[in-house]
């Protein structure tokens, strides 16, 4: 252990180091804009806020824990941050005496005023110091609050300030009444801002008691049919099915996210199937993905004639509908995904991962090419996609009528996965996951396991594509890159690989939180690649892993021996 | 005779044939599509030479990349798809420098040395980076599943690309002109007439260059022997008093100073960087070191120059015969094509795979 | 518990008076317009969108036009009306996706006046139905296809400053077919929307004119070595490449088509995307001669543009990045007077928008003097000046819009 002063200092110097990044990428300048509380704080500052209350945290850990709640701890933490200040300070100087911008873009007058808080001279830097050490106490006082307050109290803070944040999804979910008086255009009045924190603090401060009523809500059981299922999950189902109807009118930009979200979601079980289940690791999803998509808006925009020529000669129409395209796309999906099965059976690992992604490629860069246009539509993409329609009356337009059609399709892909992990096929691909050559000497068919495999990812991929191009009426052959399939296959490990709650929780951790913040989009895949480290330096399980799950059939054979064994 | 033809005939598999087929097909659109344009004789010989050339200067570029790339694979097995962005970082950070050298005259008066300058600094900053990379985000991760390291380094490298384009600058920067590289040199004036471009001709030699020095590195020096323990047995080499840490981290060093060097000429050659210039190469580079067994220097060098090459002829002699428009569109769907069936049929690459056996 | 009960009871009953008495009634104002109107009360920012790329390999462009907005606002002094203007920035990436969520996210807000974008053409598809419908105006600096204006397909709400390529892409054809007097055409484009419709115009044109189109050829965005595409084109021997592509990739074509041979006096010629100094810096001595269409710099004050420039590199400590901070310059300008215009002022300095007159504001918009030129709206939400010219490079160091003799030098009109 170290120090406290020396622990003050490594400390200070990786929260230096993150805050000069922070405000020389441009982040500390960008973010100022947002203003979170009215008059009070904005995001940049709260950046930096949350940088030193960060090194504080950090420097305390680096000390023996019974030094934390003593002079010791304050000394450590005010030093650590002090340190950052005086970087910051540093900074600011050097800014203003040589011309650190014919390097660094964002070195401008502009941040030193920020970091300043407009003040010109020493003043200026003392109010820097001050605002640094600011979050110095706040993370220190965390230890001497005393016990239920100071979670209670940090919580409702980071949640008052989130719904700061998040305000573009959370104001079309309030009465305008009370949008009015807590928000303003960009953020929380200050009023606003005390009433949520009261609010929350009182939330959380009783939610023991609630949770124990949580916890016998949680033993009933809703009857349905020969079935029983628990209340909590049936309520869950009557939200998300009513949910979207009650918030047509203000929730259209929340559809909007959620929509992507579950295709992304179709899209996380597949992968997991050829990834999770089987252990092929696929790079060039997006193939499928925009097989899928293509086939929808091939078959049923006006605008092709070749196309069009062709469907009148041999069907006597010139489109399809939604409908009768969708087994076209599942039909067509499977076939690829055994087409573009077969030749990397005999490959493994990083190879496997490599020629998938040139797959992915040679797809996208067919799909723009000039030489397909006639049937594809190249550079141009394609408008007019057919949208789905009921008894030839009701047509899905809207995205929250989409989202009753996605969440459908995750329940059927929710469904395959589940019984294909528990199926005989779904154990063969595990078998060959942890090890193909003695999964082949115990007979399993590692050809049919593997294609089987590919071309259940590819349907789900393919369905996914096809609700996402009528969805958007129009599709660019810029959407399908490599970001896709790599997106996938990151909110696979973020969630937990093989882990189906965990693509769930994959897909909203990395689809639609961004999508929360598109406003910071320079900024967002700089946040993105950081959280990826730091999600796989403290926890590459996965924010939901998977159980290890033991057969029915093991635990009758084995019985109490089944801890040694340690299957799976 | 009859007998062996037998038993190795029920050996094939329905996969085999299927993938048999594949190939065949590939193949006579191969033929079909060169005897078109060979006979239609729509370009000269010479037209073909320049073809070769500008793909060996493409080539050498992702060679220098692809070094980098297969000795980190090698030692690691992980494909560090943050190479790119090595790469990426010293040129860009240097081209401040060189603007500075090129505003204070020294470009015009030492180009040479003003030269050295800027690639001294770019490989300093590419080492730099590859090396706090491992430190920071790789090594903590080594015995954790695969995957865990190959998502760190996607994260690694979105996380560069944009710290770079917020500290910089989102657009383009120009490379100053080197006068003794402008211009061209003329081989066999009186037979040939080959007239090449300097660029060209330094950049290629430089990837020579480079190769050896790095295959010397690593086949005769101490430090190389170390890395070639590890990459052969991490335990086994730690028991024999390899600092498995250390040489770890000097591959990295070594590779991203290579990355550095690679990038200044890409810098010069195309005269512009910009915070995406890493990611495409580098996914080429990857390629080429796979093509030529990764792990293997010089399987990456000749992985890198056929990639180019192929790419450069590859639309021309192949597509255009069978009457695609816009072949060159599909270069890049030529390459990985190529690189599909090489995978299928010679699954270790040209060379061979594997750092530690034969390089 | 009681005790828990009672504390918790007591500070929601004490929040939801605090909120209570912090609502104050609304003045009165009769909105009459089909589309709502937008209220701003005293000290509330007018809030604009610029909704534009800033991820991915087309950052840079958006980036460019934001750069361009955030100088407009700064021109006019940060306020309209005595209201502040706030820029919310809005990732639209470059596809439809994107450009269909913002405009989603954007439909929401209800103090959303106006939105300055998209950056892409396929964005834009997707994002000007959804933002009519929810009648908030949209002007882009860089959508380029003529689809978004096409009175069969467009969009009520939406504007554009940027040249429809079905104009541009007619300017270049006849420019080469009339006043350079070739009749052999190449082209390339590199697989954007606005590349690919512009060379197809060109050689729509071009084989309409009567001249022959040799060659149609396209690269990828991202690749550096251009010679193996020339050298196919070299073949087919044409007196004139039509490159209207981006930076670098057209510069990258200029310089190295000079290393090919049977190329040396192709004559080459690009359009607005590629004029900017960078097209020199890149491809320095090789710059020379080549031809870029942009819209006419002599039609007005030119010395507007240097000043613009001035400001973006106190401002941002660089040159601009790309080419369309100007376009998006005047949209900003443009949407602020037409503000002006269509906003009913109360007395207590409270505002109100009615948007569909806001709208109509902006199609009313006539002779504006922009830094692109003179921009007046067609019926069809077409704003850029109509005057395109073709100009020739004639140095590689030196780049001057403000003179008509200086390199770029304007050789038509004459």
């Amino acid at each position: 252990m170290n120090t406290p002063l020396r622990a003050a200092f490594r400390a200070g110097l990786a929260g230096s180091l993150i805050a000069l990044h922070l405000a020389l990428v441009g982040m500390v300048e960008a973010f100022n804009k947002r203003e979170i509380i009215q008059d009070t704080v904005t995001l940049g500052q709260l950046l930096l806020l949350g940088v030193s209350i960060g090194t504080a945290l950090y420097a305390l850990q680096l000390i023996p824990q019974e030094r934390r709640a003593t002079r010791d701890g304050w000394l450590t933490a005010l030093v650590s941050v002090s340190v950052v200040s005086l970087t910051l300070m540093l900074l600011s100087l050097a800014i203003q005496t040589i011309n650190l911008r014919f390097m660094f873009q964002n070195a401008s007058k502009e941040l030193v005023r920020i970091l300043t808080f407009h003040t010109p001279g020493v003043v200026g830097l003392v109010k820097l110091w001050l605002f640094i050490l600011v979050g110095g106490i706040l993370g220190v006082g965390y230890l001497f609050v005393p016990r239920p307050w100071n979670r209670v109290l940090s919580i409702a803070a980071g949640a008052t300030l989130i719904m700061g944040v998040m305000r573009s999804i959370v104001t079309p979910l309030l009465p305008d009444l009370l949008v009015d008086a807590l928000y303003t255009a960009s953020g929380l009045k200050r009023i606003g801002a005390v009433v949520l924190f009261v609010l929350w603090s009182a939330i959380l401060y009783t939610y023991p008691r609630w949770k124990a009523r949580a916890q016998t809500l949680q033993t009933l059981e809703v009857r349905l049919g020969p079935r029983t299922i628990p209340l909590p999950v049936f309520l869950g189902i009557v939200v998300l099915f009513a949910l979207p109807a009650i918030l047509r009118e203000e929730g259209s930009y929340l559809f909007e996210v959620l929509d992507m979200v579950g295709i992304y979601i179709i899209m996380g079980f597949g992968l997991n199937i050829v990834v999770g289940y089987a252990g092929l690791l696929d790079l060039g999803y997006v193939a499928f993905f925009a097989i899928g998509a293509y086939t929808m808006a091939v078959l049923s925009t006006p605008e092709l004639p070749v196309v069009r020529e062709f469907l009148t000669q041999t069907i006597g129409r010139s489109t399809l509908n939604f409908w009768e395209i969708i087994p076209i796309v599942i039909v067509i999906s499977l076939i690829s995904g055994v087409l573009l099965g077969v030749p990397v059976l005999k490959t493994h690992g990083d190879y496997l991962a490599i020629i998938t992604l040139g797959f992915g490629e040679i797809i996208r860069l067919l799909v723009i090419s000039d030489l397909l246009k006639p049937i594809l539509g190249g550079a141009q993409g394609i408008t007019g996609v057919a949208r789905p329609t009921f008894f030839g009356k009701f047509v899905i337009n809207e995205s929250w009528e989409y989202f009753y059609l996605i969440v459908i399709t995750i329940g059927i892909a929710l469904y395959i996965s589940v019984r294909l992990r528990d199926s005989r096929a779904g154990r063969a691909m595990k078998a060959i996951r942890e090890d193909e050559e003695v999964a082949k000497a115990m007979g399993i068919d590692h050809v049919a396991a593997k294609l089987s495999a590919f071309a259940t990812g590819a349907v789900m991929a393919g369905l996914a594509g096809a609700l996402f191009s009528s969805r958007l009426y129009s599709i660019a052959p810029h959407s399908f890159n490599v970001l896709i399939s790599i997106n996938v296959l990151c909110l696979l490990i973020v969630g937990g690989m093989g882990s189906l709650p965990g693509v769930v929780v994959g897909a909203l951790a990395l689809v639609g939180l961004p999508e929360v913040l598109r406003e910071f989009a320079e900024f967002r895949l700089l946040v993105y690649g950081a959280a990826l480290i730091i999600m796989m330096l403290y926890k590459p399980e996965g924010l939901w892993p998977e159980r290890a799950r033991v057969s029915p059939i093991a635990k009758e054979v084995f019985g109490d021996r089944l801890q040694q064994l340690k299957i799976e | 005779m009859l007998e062996r033809l037998r038993y190795r005939l029920r050996y094939i598999s329905g996969t085999d044939i299927a993938l048999w087929i594949v190939a065949a097909l590939l193949l006579t659109m191969i033929v079909v599509g060169s005897y078109n344009i060979l006979t239609e004789g729509r370009y000269t010989g010479r037209q073909w030479l320049d073809f070769v050339i500008s793909g060996l200067a493409q080539g050498s570029i992702y060679a220098l990349i692809a070094l980098g790339y297969t000795m980190v694979y090698g030692i690691l097995f992980m494909i560090n798809f943050a190479h790119g962005e090595v790469f990426m970082s010293g040129p860009f950070t240097a081209y401040f420098l060189a603007e500075y050298l090129k505003q204070k005259g020294m470009f015009q008066s030492h180009p040479l040395l003003a030269l050295l300058l800027v690639m001294l600094l770019s490989m300093l900053v590419s080492t730099v980076i590859a090396v706090s990379l491992e430190r920071l985000a790789y090594r903590p991760l080594r015995g954790a599943p695969r995957l865990v390291p190959l998502i760190t380094a996607i994260g690694a490298s979105f996380f560069l690309q944009y710290t770079f384009r917020g500290l910089y600058t989102p657009g383009f920067k120009a490379y100053p002109e080197v006068e003794p590289l402008k211009g061209t040199w003329v081989f066999f004036p009186n037979s040939l007439h080959l007239e090449i471009e300097r660029m060209l001709i330094a950049v290629f030699v430089s990837s020579v260059l480079l190769l050896i020095l790095l295959y010397a590195f690593v086949q005769f020096t101490k430090t190389g022997r170390a890395i070639r323990a590890v990459a052969e047995d991490q335990q086994a080499a730690a028991l024999m008093g390899v600092d498995v840490d250390h040489t770890i981290s000097v591959t990295f060093a070594v590779g991203g100073a290579a990355a550095g060097a690679a990038g200044v000429f890409y810098a010069l050659m195309f005269r512009q960087v910009n915070y995406f210039m890493g990611f495409f190469p580098g996914l080429k580079a990857f390629t080429a070191a796979v093509l030529g067994g990764i792990g293997n220097l010089p399987g990456a060098m000749l992985g890198g120059l056929f990639l180019g090459v192929f790419e450069s002829v590859g639309p021309s002699l192949f597509l255009e015969g069978l009457g695609v428009p816009a072949a060159y569109q599909l270069k890049d769907a030529i390459a990985f094509t190529m690189l599909v069936l090489f995978l299928i049929f010679r699954p270790t690459g040209i060379l061979g795979e594997r750092l530690a056996k034969r390089a | 518990m009681k005790k828990r009960w009672f504390v918790f009871m007591a500070l929601v009953l004490a929040a939801v008076a605090v909120g209570l008495v912090a609502c104050k009634p609304k003045p009165k104002f009769e909105c009459t317009d089909p589309k709502g109107c937008v209220e701003i009360k005293p000290g509330e920012p007018i809030r604009v969108a610029a909704a534009l790329v800033y991820s991915g390999g087309a950052a840079s462009y958006g980036i460019d036009s934001k750069r361009g907005i955030e100088i407009a606002i700064d021109d006019l002094g940060g306020e309209l009306l005595g209201h502040p203007i706030e820029l919310v920035a809005e990732d639209t990436q470059c596809n439809p996706e994107g450009g269909q969520a913002v405009a989603q996210k954007l439909a929401a807000d209800k103090t959303i006046v106006g939105v300055i974008g998209t950056t892409c053409s396929s964005a834009a598809k997707n994002a000007a139905p959804i933002l009519s419908e929810a009648g908030i105006v949209m002007i882009s600096p860089s959508n380029t296809a003529p689809y978004l204006t096409d009175p069969a397909t467009r969009a009520p709400f939406y504007f554009r400053t940027a040249h429809n390529d079905k104009v541009q892409g007619k300017v270049a054809a006849e420019f080469a077919y009339n006043e350079l007097g070739v009749r052999k055409a190449a082209t390339i484009h590199d697989g954007s929307v606005y590349a690919e419709q512009l060379a197809a115009v060109f050689a729509e044109v071009f084989q309409q004119l009567g001249g022959e189109v040799v060659s149609q050829e396209a690269i990828n965005v991202g690749d550096t070595d251009m010679r193996p595409v020339l050298t196919t084109i070299a073949a087919k021997g044409p007196d004139i490449i039509y490159f209207p592509i981006f930076n670098p990739e057209g510069p990258l074509i200029a310089a190295q088509s000079k290393e090919v041979e049977g190329l040396e006096d192709v004559k080459l010629m690009g359009a607005d995307g590629l004029f900017s100094k960078e097209f020199i810096e890149v491809a320095g001595e090789a710059a020379v001669g080549v031809y870029l269409s942009s819209p006419d710099f002599t039609a007005f004050n030119p010395e507007r543009y240097e000043e613009f420039i001035k400001k973006h590199e106190e401002k941002y400590g660089e040159k601009p990045i790309s080419a369309f901070h100007a376009h998006a310059y005047d949209a900003m300008m443009m949407l602020a007077e037409a503000i002006k215009k269509a906003a009913v002022v109360m007395e207590d300095g409270t505002i109100y928008i009615p948007r569909t007159a806001l709208r109509d504001a902006v199609a009313a918009t006539k002779d504006f003097q922009g830094v692109t030129g003179n921009l007046t709206c067609d019926a069809n939400g077409d704003c850029a000046d109509p005057h395109i010219a073709v100009y020739q490079i004639t140095s590689a160091t030196e780049w001057d819009t403000t003179d008509p003799n200086k390199s770029p030098v304007k050789v038509w009109p004459k």
